[in-house]
């Protein structure tokens, strides 16, 4: 049964700097890493030691808490460093590639007659198990469960994201391979893939429920579509997953190889010559960054300036990252007549008319890391709810996790959330709370509580 | 301004840092300084990497060049209402005979008496704001910015300075600072100085004897208006309703216009039209709260309208008509710039419009019903600020009411 979804509410922040239409693919990379911390609440349990050599496919470390969940090296080669952070905890374990990549072979599968229990173990050997998360928690799945529906976006509305035509377009065999596989484990309940609005390349795809979404940011969220089509109740689980990867996971079934590549989109007025980039899962991004930057202090970002990470200069693609944004630091005091508060504002995005930008609809931004004021106890009304399309009060959630209330928070809906659906509440807040961050903390403490 | 900037943080700003001699007053140098320059504050790692350029002082200020024209119109009608009365009583005045004072002449003579007013209320509050940051060692927030501004609009002009002293100070401390401040408070600040100064010093607050200057400056007198300052009272309007006096009432035109006797700057609807519109078209006042609140002081005078004149034939305030009395008194301030206050206000869309429909309902009923308070704005809206959060409780009631609904299905169906 397919549902057109229409969202009224949301934004879309228009950047500088748009990706253009042109692929390039990009030289492989001198070091490869996993990064631990992509992976929201994961305890990792090193596999391997430095200096090991490893195939493409060989489990690196594994999920401390489900041992079966493994994460493996996307390339062959030797296994460099552990880099460690704060607590010794694992940030990175990079692997210097092999010239010439050697696959570990699971052998090809045919999604349609395989065994829904062998094709899970198959993915959770090969490590493309953590491509698949959950809602609720936004975390990797759990092989045990059976979920309620499985939603794929189609498509990411996050500013400057990466365009699902160009992307999918010369993959569409394996999309729909990796679809095949979706409806297997997904063992009768209905798998929904959610098609921006005058979108193509998936338009064709068979097997699945296709739904129409048409709206501002964040209408690509998976949570808002789901809470449109299915929403949540407790002890309800969806999972979900990225369009690249369904493609990742098709390329995986027809050729048994982990041959895990992403279509990145380098975009952000700082950047050159935004265009699209191929590249493999766990890149180093010191090569097509290095001298494709403008001077000055900038802010590079794997992901979008919504709800990315900052990464450095030699930074890796995040796992689920599709995208590198790089902004200009704002680190600069403005006086505040000129550029402060006070002044008429013309180079700042507001979703506030007090600032001039709602009479200029097509223009587009450069827009620096500046908090642009400090952070203050709620004063403002009004202001979440204009950019939040879900059946929900979103400062009465954010107020109940800040007092810690357990059961306010199942009441008002913190199940239907993830913090990425609430990226636009945090960007207009008037007194800049962390909103992304409460959110986080709110389903840490409910994940304890009911773990 | 850069280096304005590195002045600051190279000459001025070590001395209030830890070590520093005036360490103590961080929060004072600290307010100052990120008033005069947004810190080059970047956001954090995760999270959103572009903030809007909103934030709270824009938000304030904007809130407070609303405010502007009913200032500037409530310091000419200081003026314009002396006048009147001056040549009312038959006396020349030091503004020229009868009706001739021109524009400036009556602005610049509300100037010295409105500005030391919106001055003591400014310095008073702001200073207690600046003690507290100091003790409490927190930043000092701009939510005064527009209580500062509100206070002496809603004040009769010839409120001693102490006394408006006494009634910012009594707002900030226990209607504010006690509840952990900005953004905490239940009651509106402003109201709450007004009420606090109503109650208290009542023959200086209402009544009618101080709603137009009556004080008397000899320099500017000529000798023989020398003797003049009992000759005249200048009641308002609203007061004379209440004596029967329903045929004293200013036209509908002089009320909507403002040249009536009143609060300083709370008369001219025409001013408080125009804030309006500046807080409506930046969004930062509230439509639903607006629009309903209006519709409720309709509602409430269309109803005294028609059942007044059948039975209660004594009280001709039911009788005036419903349109006048939403620009009588200070109903179209408090109903703009008073009931919107997002803090105090019901904070959930629903709960906008009920809580404005009845501040609208309660404001005509109080005015007209209760002979003591001919301002029932004031009240209402202090009253709707006390039930604002039951009013929100029952909509995310619903809410939840919605949400569990649904679960309970989806576990019957399953």
């Amino acid at each position: 049964m397919s549902t057109t979804v229409r969202i009224k509410k949301g934004a879309d922040i228009k950047l500088v700097g748009e990706a253009e239409k042109s692929l390039e693919k990009a030289a492989q990379s001198d070091v490869f890493a996993i990064q631990p911390p992509d992976f929201h609440g994961l305890t990792p349990k090193m596999d391997v030691k430095e200096g090991d050599e490893v195939l493409a496919g060989s489990p690196l470390f594994h999920n401390k808490k489900k041992d079966n969940i493994r994460f493996c090296s996307p390339v062959s080669g030797e296994v460099a460093e552990v880099v460690r952070g704060a607590k010794r905890r694992i940030m990175e374990i990079r692997v210097i590639p092999d010239k010439e990549i050697k696959f570990k072979d699971f052998g090809a599968i045919d999604p349609k007659s395989v065994d829904r229990e062998k094709l899970i173990n198959t993915m959770l050997e090969a490590g493309l198990w953590p491509m698949l998360r959950q809602r609720p928690f936004s975390v990797i799945a759990d092989p045990e469960d059976k979920p309620r529906a499985i939603f794929i976006s189609g498509f990411d509305s996050n500013p400057l994201a990466p365009d699902p035509d160009f992307v999918i377009q010369d993959n569409q065999e394996l999309f729909q391979l990796g679809l095949d596989a979706m409806v297997k484990l997904a063992d009768g309940a209905p798998v929904h893939l959610n098609i921006k609005k005058g979108t193509t390349a998936l338009k064709d795809m068979k097997g699945v429920t296709l739904n129409n979404v048409s709206g501002p940011h964040p209408a690509g969220n998976v949570g808002v579509q789901i809470h449109h089509i299915m929403p949540i109740n407790k002890s309800d689980v969806m999972w979900y997953l990225d369009p690249q990867d369904v493609i990742n996971i098709g390329r995986f079934l027809k050729t048994g190889n982990t041959d895990l590549r992403k279509i990145v989109a380098l975009t952000g007025s700082e950047v050159k010559n935004p265009k699209y980039f191929e590249m493999r899962m766990g890149s180093n991004l010191k090569d097509i960054l290095s001298g494709g930057l403008t001077e000055g202090n900038n802010r590079i970002i794997s992901g979008n300036v919504l709800n990315g990470n900052k990464i450095s200069e030699d930074g890796f693609l995040g796992f689920y990252n599709n995208q590198i944004t790089v902004i200009p630091e704002g680190d600069e005091p403005q006086f505040f007549l000129t550029e402060g508060w006070l002044a008429p504002g013309f180079s700042k995005f507001s979703l506030n008319r007090s600032f001039p930008s709602w009479l200029m609809p097509g223009k587009k931004y450069t827009l620096n890391t500046n908090k642009n004021g400090e952070e203050r106890a709620y004063v403002m009304t009004g202001e979440y709810e204009k950019v939040f399309p879900f059946d929900i009060f979103p400062v009465q959630l954010v107020k109940s996790i800040i007092v810690n209330d357990i059961e306010s928070m199942e009441n008002l809906g913190i199940y239907e959330v993830a913090p990425e659906d609430f990226a636009l509440c945090e960007y207009s807040c008037t007194s800049k709370i962390q909103v992304q961050k409460l959110v986080r903390e709110g389903l840490d403490t409910i994940m304890e509580e009911f773990k | 301004m850069k280096g304005l900037h590195k002045f600051l943080e190279k000459n001025v700003k070590p001395q209030f840092e830890e070590g520093g001699k005036l360490e103590k007053f961080y929060p004072a140098y600290d307010a100052l300084a990120t008033f005069a320059f947004v810190p080059g504050h970047t956001t954090s790692p995760g999270g959103v990497h572009v903030r809007d350029g909103i934030d709270l002082k824009r938000t304030m200020f904007t809130v407070v060049i609303a405010l502007i024209p009913c200032l500037l119109f409530g310091i000419w009608n200081i003026g314009h209402q002396y006048a009147i009365n001056l040549s009312d009583a038959g006396m020349a005045s030091w503004i020229g005979e009868g009706n001739s004072a021109t524009f400036w002449d009556k602005f610049l003579f509300g100037l010295p008496l409105v500005l030391p007013v919106v001055i003591v209320a400014y310095a008073v509050g702001l200073g207690v704001e600046f003690l507290f940051a100091i003790i409490k060692k927190h930043q000092v927030n701009e939510g005064f910015l527009v209580s500062g501004m509100l206070i002496p609009l809603i004040m009769p002009i010839d409120t001693p300075l102490w006394m408006v002293a006494v009634g910012t100070i009594f707002a900030v401390v226990i209607g504010k600072e006690v509840f952990g401040g900005t953004g905490m408070n239940i009651l509106n600040v402003a109201l709450t100085a007004r009420a606090f100064l109503f109650f208290a010093y009542p023959t200086k607050m209402s009544g009618n004897d101080v709603w137009i200057h009556t004080g008397y400056d000899s320099s500017k007198a000529s000798t023989e208006a020398g003797t003049m300052v009992d000759g005249f009272t200048g009641a308002t309007p609203l007061a004379n309703a209440f004596e029967g006096a329903i045929d004293q009432l200013p036209s509908f035109y002089a009320s909507f216009m403002g040249w009536i006797p009143g609060s300083i700057g709370s008369t001219s609807v025409v001013m408080v039209l125009i804030g309006a519109a500046i807080l409506l078209i930046t969004g930062i006042g509230s439509w639903r709260i607006m629009l309903s609140a209006t519709i409720g002081g309709a509602l409430m005078g269309m109803l005294f309208n028609w059942i007044g004149p059948a039975y209660f034939p004594d009280n001709l305030y039911l009788q005036i008509p419903w349109y006048h009395q939403l620009v009588l008194g200070g109903f179209a301030f408090g109903v703009v710039f008073m009931a919107t206050d997002p803090v105090t206000a019901s904070q959930t869309k629903t709960g906008k419009i009920w809580y404005g429909l009845f501040i609208g309902l309660l404001a005509i009923l109080i005015r007209t019903v209760n002979p003591a308070y001919p301002e029932g704005i004031m009240l209402a809206i202090l009253f709707m600020n006390v039930m604002a959060p039951m009013i929100d409780h029952y909509v995310v009631q619903g809410n939840i009411k919605k949400r569990q609904k649904r679960a309970k299905l989806a576990t019957a169906t399953a």
